[in-house]
């Protein structure tokens, strides 16, 4: 197995061409994935490679490249299907709520989805309106869906690899931020990375720090201003379900949290998990858990993009204040 | 922008000899018998509802012709995608009575014994439509030569999802037929307050595909004009929207009063055309057909729907089954849910045996 250094666009782009390479019944299908290769060009080559049969340029409606993926699912085929924007990601919750995540509970066992529907996610790239998003809650929310999202190039194939072979549907977030952010080794040809397991990235006794996607590189640098202190980051790169054993364990050792999301605070993934710490570990608590989020307003144009999201120096503060609780 | 209207046996029972459809008494028999089956499993329905023994319902009464001649014209290999009133096809592709009753009495459990290549019923307003379209597509994909059928009202016309659905047919040349049942009403809303097209499948012709409007009361017309659309779809001719104009003679479903938005002057007019009464005297001008032969499938049919609804009311619902066929494999959070609700139930059940 020969390794290259490659970006998340690069592995992502790597685990759909050896995904498909591998399985015939897996295609992919969107908006400008074909000619175009996608506009953050991660499906680059795949048209030349697979033909129009199994990289499809679809017309322009999100519902419709969700809908029509789920026939296809149910009829024994692996759509990964392209939401170009995470902004224009709402238009496929109806067919995700009522349909995808729910076939195999509807019909009992009869038919089941295996669909993977990727989507960029979240801010940090000065872009327009609609086009920034965090959007993770709205499918965490929705029982029969998974969602992944990776923080690494390597993690990212990985994760893709195991979502698409998963026989459920899953909502694959691509933080755009990380991109083309930096390049790590990623394996050529076949590995995978488990959906629903927690990874802790450092060990530490003093703090618990919970992120995913683009946060857990922000987190990364705000460890670098709180030295003397040994923090525990763990990126959670599955949502839902969230095997949330990871957490407890760091928990009951360390006695104090902080957990980081671009999402806005209220039903923000952070509530969720402080509501399970405090059912399985509230007695292990030290200090209050804090939380660094995007704030409930709407994702603001770029010219305050950075007063919004978290940043490093915002994760020390509250590191810092937690700590010293 | 005109679009094809086709009947071929009128309410009379007079049939266009010239596009009758050549099919033998045991065929125009099946036919007859499915269409009163599914009458009178309706009507069992409405009146178990109305004792408080089914969920709310919607009744398919005066639309029988469109489900039963659609679904005979279908292969059992072809996709069938239906809304939430195709009993006729459900009971015509052979999904047990007692089944159709589980599910209305409210559980899920009933697709169980799904026979294949049926969906269950989507209640939300045209989605399945993409389904339809995808099943369609895959089987394009895969070179398979089957075809898939959708159902959905003149009220899913209105909804986002048919205009994507029907797009991507179109563009991609999908074998699919688009079964519109126009009832005329979408629970209250008339047909012509629904769109300002003067028919419903000329919206075909905006996808750049084949739209035909059809006598939906005429079994023999459905029958003929859905075959027609399959056969097409199979051999690559792409999609096909059949406008089956109907008319939904009861109310929407068990929840709602129809007088409140429709005369009963124009409730009369139709009775006149039911699709049963004009078979039925189709058979007996053919000598296929006379009233002792109806009064013994009549008996026979009532006993059907007897031990239909005493196998559906006997079904007791399995409480693992709600966390079972979430994912594949139960994860953590289902497991502690689960637990959680067993040790309420078995906490419970001592409470009340102690």
């Amino acid at each position: 197995m020969s390794l290259a250094k490659l970006n998340m666009v690069q592995a992502i782009n790597l685990a759909l061409f050896e995904e498909m390479e591998k399985d015939p019944t897996v295609l992919v299908m969107g908006e400008d994935v074909g000619v175009d290769g996608g506009v953050f060009r991660v499906t680059e080559g795949l048209l030349s490679k697979f033909g129009s049969d199994r990289v499809i340029d679809t017309p322009l409606a999100e519902s419709g490249i969700v809908g029509t993926a789920i026939g296809m699912a149910v009829s024994g085929l692996k759509p990964v299907a392209e939401i170009q924007f995470e902004g224009f990601s709402y238009m496929t919750i109806d067919q995700l709520a009522a349909h995808a995540s729910r076939i195999r509970y509807r019909s009992r066992g009869t038919y089941h989805c295996p669909l993977v529907v990727r989507a960029p996610y979240g801010g940090g790239v000065k872009a327009l309106e609609h086009h920034s998003e965090a959007v993770a809650t709205f499918y965490i929310h929705i029982p029969g869906l998974k969602v992944v999202i990776p923080s690494t190039p390597y993690d990212a194939k990985g994760l893709l690899i195991s979502s698409i072979r998963d026989p459920d549907p899953v909502m694959f977030f691509e933080p755009k931020k990380l991109y083309r952010a930096f390049k790590e080794e990623v394996p050529e040809g076949e590995y995978t990375v488990p959906l629903g397991v927690g990874k802790k990235i450092t060990e530490g006794e003093d703090l618990t720090l919970i992120a995913w996607g683009a946060m857990v590189r922000v987190c990364q640098e705000a460890m670098e201003q709180v030295k003397d202190l040994n923090v525990e980051l763990i990126d959670l790169r599955t949502l839902s379900p969230l095997d949330d054993k990871v957490i407890i364990d760091s928990v009951k050792k360390t006695g104090r949290v902080v957990i980081v999301h671009e999402e806005p605070r209220t039903l923000g993934f952070g509530a969720e998990i402080i509501a399970r710490i405090n059912e399985k570990a509230l007695l292990s608590l030290e200090a209050p858990v804090k939380r660094v989020t995007g704030f409930d307003v709407p994702m603001p144009l770029p010219k305050l993009e950075d007063y919004y999201l978290p940043n490093a120096a915002k994760v020390a503060d509250a590191i810092k204040e937690v700590a010293a609780f | 922008m005109s679009v094809d209207w086709l009947s071929i046996l009128d309410a009379e029972g007079n049939v266009d000899e010239s596009l009758e459809p050549k099919l033998d008494t045991e065929t125009l028999e099946k036919f007859y018998r499915t269409m009163v089956l599914t009458r009178m499993y309706d009507d069992k329905a409405l009146k178990l509802q109305r004792q408080g023994r089914m969920l709310t319902f919607g009744s398919s009464l005066g639309q029988e012709a469109t489900a039963v001649g659609s679904a005979f014209a279908m292969k059992p290999d072809d996709w069938f995608f239906p809304a939430f009133r195709e009993h006729g096809v459900q009971i015509a592709r052979g999904i047990p009575l007692s089944l159709l009753y589980i599910y209305w009495m409210g559980s899920e459990d009933a697709n169980l014994k799904l026979p294949p290549k049926n969906f269950p019923v989507a209640i939300p307003v045209s989605t399945q439509i993409l389904h339809a379209v995808g099943a369609a597509w895959a089987a394009k994909i895969k070179k398979q030569n089957i075809a898939s059928v959708v159902y959905f009202g003149d009220g899913a016309t209105s909804e986002g999802d048919f205009h994507e659905g029907m797009n991507f047919a179109g563009v991609f040349k999908t074998p699919t037929v688009f079964i519109c049942q126009n009832n005329q009403y979408a629970i209250s809303l008339p047909r012509e307050k629904q769109t300002a097209s003067k028919t419903l499948a000329q919206k075909a012709l905006a996808y750049g595909f084949e739209g035909i409007q059809i006598d939906g009361n005429d079994v023999l017309a459905v029958y003929s004009v859905t075959l027609t659309a399959l056969e097409k779809a199979r051999s690559g001719g792409g999609p096909t929207m059949i406008e089956c104009f109907t008319y939904r003679m009861g109310p929407h479903t068990t929840s709602d009063d129809p007088t409140k938005y429709r005369k009963a002057a124009e409730v009369e007019e139709w009775k006149k055309k039911d699709p049963i009464k004009r078979l039925r005297i189709y058979l007996e001008k053919k000598g296929m057909w006379d009233q002792s032969r109806e009064d013994a499938m009549i008996k026979e049919i009532t006993d059907e729907v007897e031990k239909a609804v005493k196998e559906a009311e006997s079904y007791k619902p399995v409480v693992e089954n709600m966390f079972k066929y979430v994912y594949a494999d139960k994860p953590l959070h289902l497991k502690e849910q689960m637990d959680e609700l067993q040790g309420f139930i078995s906490k419970r059940r001592g409470n009340e045996s102690g």
